[in-house]
């Protein structure tokens, strides 16, 4: 392998940049750059001259590097490009996946696509990583109300643990919904009725 | 002008309902993105007020955060349409800027909504050098900043810097249009940057930037929050202006006739609604949920009806077509518009002119499309293409006069300009 590439990883999500950059190591980059912050953005490129600059998607900041692509273009220096336009299914994954990246005209597709695949893999491990913190924080949330529920029928009714839980759940069944949605309605009608 | 046919005649203010009935057959799915800006409207309005619904489309809106995003969702057939910035179509024609892919209009989401903010500190430097009062024009605020201009090179001080929103944007054109006007060179006498426009009061209050051009509600924000001066706005630059237009693949319209048919009816009557006053705080409750602009209903109603405060010190500025919607044929895609577009990217330098590259522009805006959809009516332009600014109402703020057919003799007219620039990969066409 010739001279390793400069890469630039622009990431404001700390954690999903250092996913990135973590896998970019492993893949043997040596020559990471990370950023968070869109301040001195600008100055970053020019002084790295990075070959490849990879950019999340949910950034508003991307125009901004459009606008540097256009600068640099009008005074000559190297044309900015995302990927390689005749690769339109890395980029299609990769805007899939909410990643970008800018290529510097000239470097070769084939020593691009690596580090793009690599980044859209990150992404999606990323948002998985995410989408099942997010379920479990749903599910301890359930299990509080769920909680809560009991608690109110067992004051109200006078009924056991036991007996509030499968009165619960009977009542689940018969009206076709999910436990934590009518321990919701009970707590609710709780606080409403203020008992 | 009332042409939506409700069943049950129950009308809202200004005789324009929302729709009640429904076309029940075949309904389809479109799925357009969107940037929270008042300049998306329209396509909220005929997502949010049964527009869409009526025409059987069930209209899916998709927020996005950067015109690069949209431009690449919309290729990669993330979206089906989306709300864009009326130079895009044309740069895509011309190949310009990253991943260029083919995108065409046949809608124009309206005129009106920029505006020109100055940081106030910078305001008041004007003022003291060109004893201004506070209700000067446009033009005369571009002069006195070219005073300041002089003042701060002979210091030897750092330039303006001002922000806009993309490169091949409204925002961009405008602003050099209204600098040079002032005899202002925008790539010599200041620093052009680009800001995300939800970003642009806290950069002008952080000092970052010197002023903006973006669309609204950004400006007013500025304004109420007491870091920014309004010195211009769009109509003063130039009225007929188009702002947003929908983008669209070519594909995807060749293959889906009757669904873009029939999203541009929904489209006009939509637009219709947005145009009545009365109407412009019900639009104003909606735009103002998180989902879309999430900002002060307030403000956002006083932008809609071009009630101004234009700067901090409670100077008050009533622009009654700041937004046009629809009236005076605003959603008509002109040819002769995207001809302007392309002939401010030559003069600053974004491209050469060639008559080819012309032919290519030509392809971006499709009237065709639009009265296909919405058949003969008298309000709409017979004509793709007319002379621009050759009417009061239309007048362009240095009082020049656009003729699609010679553009290069256009161009000779302009003072400032980057004509000699020549750009890199400029024979490839």
């Amino acid at each position: 392998m010739s001279a390793s590439l400069s890469i630039m990883v622009f990431d404001e999500n700390r954690i999903r940049a250092s996913i990135i950059e973590e896998g970019l190591r492993e893949a043997g980059h040596d020559r990471v750059v990370v950023l968070h912050d869109i301040a001195g953005l600008a100055r970053q490129i020019e002084q790295i001259q990075p070959d490849v600059i990879v950019i999340d998607i949910e950034t508003p900041n991307r125009d901004m590097l459009e606008h540097l692509f256009q600068l640099s273009r009008s005074v000559r220096k190297p044309i900015a490009m995302f990927v390689d336009s005749s690769d339109s299914s890395s980029i299609e994954a990769a805007v899939d996946a909410g990643v970008s990246a800018y290529v510097v005209d000239g470097l070769k597709k084939e020593r691009v696509k690596p580090i793009l695949d690599m980044a859209v893999s990150r992404f999606k491990a990323f948002s998985r990583l995410q989408q099942e913190l997010a379920e479990a924080k749903t599910a301890l949330e359930e299990r509080k109300i769920i909680e809560r529920a009991k608690g109110i029928l067992m004051k109200s009714r006078k009924i056991s643990e036991e007996e509030a839980y499968s009165l619960l759940r009977q009542t689940a069944m018969n009206e076709k919904k999910k436990l934590s949605d009518i321990a919701q309605s009970v707590v609710m009608a709780a606080a409403m009725l203020g008992s | 002008m009332s042409f939506i046919g409700t069943n049950n005649g129950q009308s809202m203010g200004g005789g324009l309902a929302a729709p009640s009935a429904m076309r029940s057959e075949g309904v389809r799915v479109v799925r357009a993105g969107f940037i929270p800006l008042v300049d998306a409207s329209v396509l909220i309005a005929a997502a949010e007020f049964g527009f869409a619904a009526r025409e059987g489309i069930q209209l899916e809106l998709v927020k996005d955060v950067s015109w690069a995003n949209i431009r690449d969702r919309l290729a990669f057939r993330q979206f089906d349409v989306a709300h864009m910035l009326a130079p895009m179509p044309v740069a895509s024609a011309l190949n310009l800027g990253s991943n260029p892919s083919p995108v065409i209009t046949p809608f124009t989401l309206g005129r009106g909504g920029n505006a020109i903010t100055l940081s106030v500190n910078l305001y008041r430097r004007m003022q003291a050098l060109a004893d201004l009062t506070g209700d000067e024009g446009a033009l005369a605020n571009a002069e006195a900043l070219k005073l300041v201009i002089d003042d701060i090179k002979v210091r030897g001080e750092p330039l303006p810097v001002l922000g806009t929103t993309y490169p091949f944007s409204s925002h961009n054109y405008e602003l050099r249009y209204w600098l040079a006007a002032g005899g202002i060179h925008p790539d010599r006498d200041v620093k052009l940057v680009v800001v995300p426009p939800p970003m642009t009061s806290d950069a002008l209050s952080a000092g970052a930037i010197d002023g903006f051009c973006v669309g609204a509600p950004w400006n007013m924000v500025a304004v109420a929050r007491e870091v920014g001066r309004i010195v211009a706005v769009k109509e003063d630059i130039w009225p007929s202006s188009p702002e947003k237009v929908i983008g669209v693949r070519p594909e995807w319209a060749d293959s889906n006739p009757e669904t873009l048919a029939r999203l541009i009816v929904a489209l006009d009557r939509a637009a219709a609604w947005c145009d009545v006053p009365d109407n412009r705080r019900e639009l104003a409750q909606v735009l103002s949920e998180p989902r879309y602009i999430d900002t002060s209903e307030d403000i956002l109603h006083r932008v809609l009806l071009g009630r101004f405060t234009t700067d901090p010190d409670g100077h008050e500025r009533t622009v009654p077509d700041y937004f046009s919607f629809h009236r005076n044929a605003a959603n008509f895609p002109w040819v002769s518009q995207a001809q302007w577009i392309f002939s401010q990217m030559i003069r600053w330098g974004q491209v050469a002119h060639s008559p080819e590259r012309q032919g290519k522009v030509a392809t971006a805006f499709r009237p065709d499309l639009y009265r296909n959809a919405l058949g003969p009516r008298s309000d709409i332009p017979v004509e793709d293409m007319r002379v621009e600014g050759g009417h009061r109402a239309d007048g362009f703020i240095d009082g020049a006069i656009f003729d699609p057919q010679n553009i290069p003799e256009y161009l000779k007219g302009f003072q400032v300009h980057n004509l000699e620039t020549r750009v890199a990969g400029d024979d490839e066409v």
